[in-house]
């Protein structure tokens, strides 16, 4: 159920960003969410892309230090008070959310979130026993 | 004004015969005593009977930091440990210090070479001294501290830090004399400045500044800030601590090393040879009172040259001039001496940290700073920002705490740190030098 991320320290320098772009893009591959999460030296660049394999390992040969990351993609309904229903469920099984960020394309009349959970497969369960859309990886590559 | 106006202008001739008879009873004492000398004595092929002049020096051996290390924590010192009334330490490559022990002749010794040093400065007993350097191991606050006693002064025993105190202190008790790191001096000026206080409306005349290299246009600097006569002053804890050598205020040019206690030399660092006055290399000196613990031809790692020349202040002993750098890789920041080694291992201490640092010394707003980089590679990285935030600070509390100094660790990306064939470059230092 759960979404494969990868994970790329980068550092506040200028260009980085552009490189990492360049190089999957020269891989072919595609795109399909990123956050970037950063401090004053550093960054975070998280990416989910149609194929994380092979993004890792273009990425790694070029000397970047990667990382793979198991996430949640989450439907939620596109009205007031979709994601505070989530996230007040989480919290009801005392369920962390580490970091999220949205998912730019929609799923149907939903719009899609990514969490990462401190534990995932609570989170899981949690979720879709309050009958909440989990969306799985396969999907989400090729949405 | 002197303190021990005999021993200070005691004529050359008669400086250098009391340094032969003392030089030949501090070796009698040590290939008695210490089996470290016993053994390179006898290697080298020289005892204290075949000591018949000042030449003869050169050919004793070194003593090197490293034989202090190998002998943690006391067995170079010369007498049993009954005699040993104090025990100072400065830090070590690995972790473990430089140990030293004082007899009780040594601190009587120790106190009245600081307490010249305070009158060559221009200090006397109606001063106010406003004691910044530590206290504790290091050797920079008591011995200031005694030697500011042994004169008569009035001394404030304020240690370092806590900066707004500091200068509530110096403004409300009216302290004339300041003794601290150069730099320090400075960044009291500036916080001082920030409150409102200007520094050159408070009393102090005098600035004793020391543990740390600065220039002289660092001194015209402090001067200007501070208004106040700044004279350098050196010292090691190998060797004694502050107060082995000092500038006398007359002249402020050059450090005046006590002659009676001390036999300075300059070598060449690559080959041991001993080079003329003038010449610039690396200072050695032989403790020639000592009793804790003796040494011969230490090497200080400090370059320097030496002249014989009468000075204007009318004392006979010989001046090094100011010290242009070291002869290995010791940073000296804010005073704390480090070695890149020390933080190497601290390094390497923590899991998944890859022998790939860099140090960066710079010096802003008139304190040093140390930046540490480490690459992340793929043992240290998280995908989550909390968790390489809490590993820079771990890393920072580790320097913290084992070397006593603050730093800034930067997580780098893997190889942005140059690799080279031969030696690494492990610092930059991009500090102003003399």
């Amino acid at each position: 159920m759960h979404v494969e991320q990868i994970s790329i320290f980068i550092e506040n320098k200028f260009g980085r960003l552009a490189e990492v772009t360049r190089i999957l893009g020269d891989a072919g591959i595609n795109i399909r969410t990123l956050s970037l999460a950063d401090t004053s030296d550093f960054g975070i660049l998280r990416l989910i892309v149609n194929d994380t394999e092979k993004a890792k390992s273009v990425l790694k040969e070029r000397g970047f230090t990667v990382s793979k990351t198991e996430v949640v993609a989450v439907e939620i309904p596109d009205r007031p008070g979709g994601l505070a229903d989530i996230l007040q469920a989480l919290d009801a099984d005392g369920i962390n959310v580490e970091y999220m960020y949205a998912f730019v394309e929609r799923c149907g009349e939903n719009a899609v979130m990514i969490f990462r959970f401190d534990e995932t497969a609570k989170a899981i369960s949690t979720l879709t026993g309050k009958g909440f859309q989990i969306l799985p990886g396969e999907r989400l590559y090729n949405i | 004004m002197f303190f021990n106006e005999d021993f200070e202008t005691l004529p050359r001739e008669a400086l250098r015969a009391l340094q032969l008879k003392r030089l030949k009873a501090m070796v009698a004492r040590v290939q008695e005593s210490v089996p470290f000398y016993q053994e390179a004595l006898k290697k080298a092929d020289v005892n204290a009977d075949s000591i018949t002049s000042l030449e003869d020096l050169s050919r004793l051996p070194f003593t090197y930091k490293q034989d202090m290390r190998d002998s943690y924590p006391y067995r170079m010192f010369a007498v049993p440990m009954e005699e040993i009334v104090r025990i100072h330490a400065s830090s070590g490559t690995t972790g473990k210090p430089t140990v030293v022990g004082y007899t009780k002749k040594d601190i009587e010794n120790w106190s009245e070479l600081m307490a010249r040093s305070f009158v060559a400065a221009g200090v006397n007993r109606g001063d106010i001294i406003h004691n910044a350097y530590g206290y504790g191991l290091f050797t920079g606050g008591l011995g200031a501290h005694y030697g500011a006693e042994r004169l008569g002064a009035s001394v404030i025993p304020m240690s370092g830090g806590n900066t707004k105190k500091q200068i509530m202190i110096m403004q409300d008790f009216g302290s004339t004399v300041l003794t601290c790191t150069p730099s320090y001096s400075l960044f009291m000026a500036e916080a001082a400045k920030e409150e409102g206080i200007d520094f050159r409306e408070l009393k102090l005349k005098v600035g004793i500044f020391g543990a740390e290299p600065w220039s002289e246009e660092m001194r015209a600097d402090i001067e200007a800030k501070l208004n106040l006569t700044a004279v350098d002053i050196y010292g090691l804890s190998e060797i004694m601590g502050p107060g082995v050598a000092i500038e006398c205020h007359q002249a402020k040019k050059g450090l005046h090393i006590w002659e009676d206690h001390f036999i300075p030399e300059i070598i060449n660092p690559e080959t041991g040879e001993v080079l003329g006055e003038g010449e610039e290399g690396e200072l050695v000196i032989t403790t020639i009172t000592k009793e804790g613990i003796p040494l011969i031809r230490y090497r200080t790692r400090d370059i320097t040259s030496l002249t014989y020349e009468p000075c204007v202040c009318g004392r006979t002993h010989a001046r090094i001039t100011r010290m242009s750098g070291r002869s290995d890789d010791m940073l000296i920041i804010r005073g704390v001496n480090v070695f890149p080694s020390q933080i190497e291992s601290i390094l390497m201490s923590v899991e998944g940290v890859e022998p790939h640092y860099l140090l960066i010394v710079d010096r802003k707003e008139n304190l040093d700073t140390l930046e540490v980089q480490v690459e992340v590679g793929e043992h240290l990285f998280s995908d989550e920002i909390k968790h390489l935030q809490a590993l820079s600070q771990r890393i920072e509390k580790q320097i913290k705490e084992m070397l006593g100094v603050t730093s800034r660790v930067r997580l780098v990306e893997p190889k942005s740190i140059a690799r080279s064939e031969g030696k690494a470059k492990r610092v930059i230092d991009n500090r102003k030098k003399a």
